[in-house]
């Protein structure tokens, strides 16, 4: 239960800021997103039925390996993806859509009613 | 021999990817960058066009890695469906890494690798038959076109590669959300296992149709097609067909092979898939209708294609699904070929804009070649395989009583054409723009000078490289030079080495159209193999 509790809090959180503006803060909730799948997977395995495959536990009832392997294989793809949205998000002109134009600040004040919207 | 195939089917990828990292060992040596590159994708093809020929009569090959017991193992598959999308895939990394080779693109240092890993990429994505090792080959996909998207871009902004990192992402963690959610029901993410087990279990239909749902964004169907546009204009024109004919046709190829082996056909949701399709035909044709450039007309038709594609796996006939596979090769030799020949244009007349362009026709007899062959391929006139394409797919609708889409197809095909002709008619028929060669002369100082698109040039070394090259080329005819001339050959050509590869390409769907009965031959084997997924099952796992 905690770790369902746990996943759809992060996925709440990380759906929230990638519905943001700045690419800092969409990546940031991508990493959140992520971390939600990867528990998903996690719990996929059925963490609550199985034991310790170590140590004097059951065998046959040991913890599923298989989805432990996907989730480290996710956690490496998901690290190289942010470095690269780190990078695309400094790298360039600042002529994108991710920040509210610099303008006098009456215009100014009507964008960010448009964001709030 | 088979058995020796069926090992070696994992360096359809290890090859690529090996040959690929040694190259960026190599940063000055250009010509051995460019010939190793070139003979690792023409390996390819050549391996691909051997699978294709072991598969014609319906045998699926199956590898299982490091020869674990089947079930266990990553199985690597290739049937009839498989070999013939790869190929085609070969086909275009070869003939759009030509076209970077010509174009002086291939000269950046880490092109020729990332290409290689690309096309590494998408043969292990179309080979897997592991849910999970999917997602890891659309990962390897993904990378390093998001490093070809921005290298090659030449623009300050960013704003089309975030984007489509953005979006893509979104759809991979998605993916990889019903994958998990696949194996919290079926305890596998093996394909041959999961054989029917949509039809079964309800839990297990939500869960790969959450699968499916992130694929289609991946395939850009409506109502999810939007960020297409977007991204696929901002970077080169090699990249554009390179990523039309892998990225969005790998994913369909995905939704053709869940919806066949794990929903094994069920007709419940099929209607739902004509739908989708049908509205992707309409608003992708729509689309195209405002958008003042040719590669964004063309980027829209894509959209508009795509769900001709998918009208196959939402028809779910034999006669269909061979329509459907049959148009997918068609697709993606045609687009490509349109988007190498308006990129030469793009590329040499330093502008994609209808407006800015004009007259082409007189003056650069190959590529108007190349471009009409492909856009009335694209619209579906005979004889080439954009017809054969086109004929069996309505039939195929007629045939299994959904007229109504067969309807919608044949009134987007006339859309389809009033856009192409609408190309034609601002681009190649019409009198040439008066700034055309000071235009042409900007876009080659720009390219000598490794200058952005939104860095400023200096005047006066246009004005030079223009009259240079207005100099270069004796006036044919007789006509004395400042004449009014509709036929001026004087200034700015193509050079033929640009307009090569969308020739070569057009060729192949001239050959395709007249010669379609071998293909549709091979098409049909490969809708075979999807409708009755018993010998692709047989083959991994053994039952």
């Amino acid at each position: 239960m905690s770790l369902a509790l746990t996943i759809g809090i992060l996925l709440a959180a990380g759906v929230y800021l990638v519905l943001q503006r700045g690419m800092i803060r969409i990546i940031l909730g991508f990493v959140l997103l992520t971390h939600a799948v990867n528990l998903l997977i996690i719990a996929a395995g059925g963490v609550a039925r199985r034991d310790a495959p170590f140590f004097g536990g059951d065998t046959s009832n040991a913890a599923d390996a298989l989805p432990q392997a996907f989730v480290l294989t996710a956690i490496v793809i998901a690290f190289s993806i942010t470095v690269v949205m780190a990078t695309f998000a400094v790298v360039g002109r600042r002529d994108d859509d991710t920040e509210p134009d610099s303008a006098t600040p009456a215009e100014l004040g009507d964008e960010n009613e448009e964001v709030s919207r | 021999m088979t058995p020796v195939i069926e090992a070696l089917m994992p360096m359809f990828v290890g090859a690529p990817l090996l040959v690929g990292g040694a190259l960026l060992a190599v940063p000055r040596a250009h010509t051995l960058r460019s010939v190793l590159g070139m003979l690792s994708l023409l390996a390819m093809l050549a391996g691909a066009v051997t699978l294709v020929v072991l598969t014609a009569d319906g045998t699926v090959l199956a590898h299982q890695i490091a020869l674990w017991p089947g079930g266990v193992a990553i199985p690597f598959v290739a049937d009839a469906f498989a070999a013939l999308v790869l190929t085609v895939t070969a086909i275009l990394a070869v003939v759009c890494f030509q076209y970077m080779i010509a174009s002086g693109e291939a000269k950046s240092p880490s092109i020729t690798s990332l290409v290689l890993i690309l096309a590494g990429g998408v043969a292990g994505a179309l080979l897997t038959g592991d849910l999970f090792n999917l997602f890891v080959f659309i990962e390897v996909i993904l990378l390093p076109s998001y490093g070809l998207l921005v290298i090659l871009s030449r623009r300050g902004d960013m704003n089309g590669s975030r984007l489509y990192v953005t979006v893509n992402l979104l759809a991979s963690t998605l993916f990889l959300a019903g994958v998990g959610l696949i194996y919290a029901v079926e305890g596998t993410v093996n394909l041959a296992e999961l054989a029917g087990a949509a039809v079964d279990n309800p839990a297990t239909a939500v869960a790969a149709a959450v699968c499916l749902g992130a694929i289609a964004v991946k395939a850009a169907v409506f109502p999810v097609h939007g960020w297409l546009a977007r991204t696929y204009t901002v970077t080169s024109p090699a990249v554009t067909a390179l990523f039309s004919g892998l990225h969005t046709k790998v994913a369909i190829y995905v939704i053709y092979r869940i919806y066949a082996v794990v929903f094994d056909g069920d007709a419940t949701w099929l209607i739902v898939a004509l739908v989708i399709t049908s509205l992707t035909m309409v608003i992708g044709v729509f689309g195209a209708m405002g958008e003042p450039t040719m590669r964004a007309i063309l980027v829209f038709h894509m959209v508009s294609q795509i769900g001709y594609i998918l009208v196959g796996v939402g028809l779910f006939t034999q006669l269909g699904l061979t329509a459907g596979i049959f148009y997918l090769l068609h697709h993606m030799i045609v687009k490509a070929s349109l988007f190498l020949s308006t990129g030469a244009i793009e590329q040499t007349y330093g502008s994609g804009r209808l407006e800015d362009l004009g007259g082409l026709r007189t003056r650069e007899p190959l590529i108007t070649a190349a471009f009409g062959i492909a856009a009335l391929s694209l619209a579906g006139l005979p004889p080439f395989s954009g017809f054969v394409a086109k004929f069996s797919l309505i039939l195929a609708t007629i045939d299994a009583g959904a007229l109504a889409v067969g309807i919608v197809a044949l009134a987007v095909s006339l859309f389809t054409l009033l856009s192409m002709m609408k190309i034609w008619a601002a681009v190649f028929n019409g009198k040439r723009p008066a700034h055309i060669e000071e235009q042409a002369a900007e876009a080659r100082v720009r390219a000598r000078d490794g200058l952005l698109d939104d860095e400023a040039v200096n005047a006066e070394e246009v004005a030079e490289e223009a009259a240079a090259a207005i100099e270069r080329h004796d006036p044919p005819r007789g006509v004395s030079p400042g004449e009014e001339d509709p036929h001026d050959h004087r200034g700015t050509r193509i050079p033929l080495r640009l307009a090569l590869p969308a020739l070569q390409l057009a060729a192949i769907t001239i050959g395709l159209g007249l010669g379609g009965e071998l293909l549709l031959g091979l098409s049909e084997t490969a809708a075979a193999g999807l409708l009755d997924t018993s010998a692709y099952v047989q083959a991994v796992i053994g039952r």
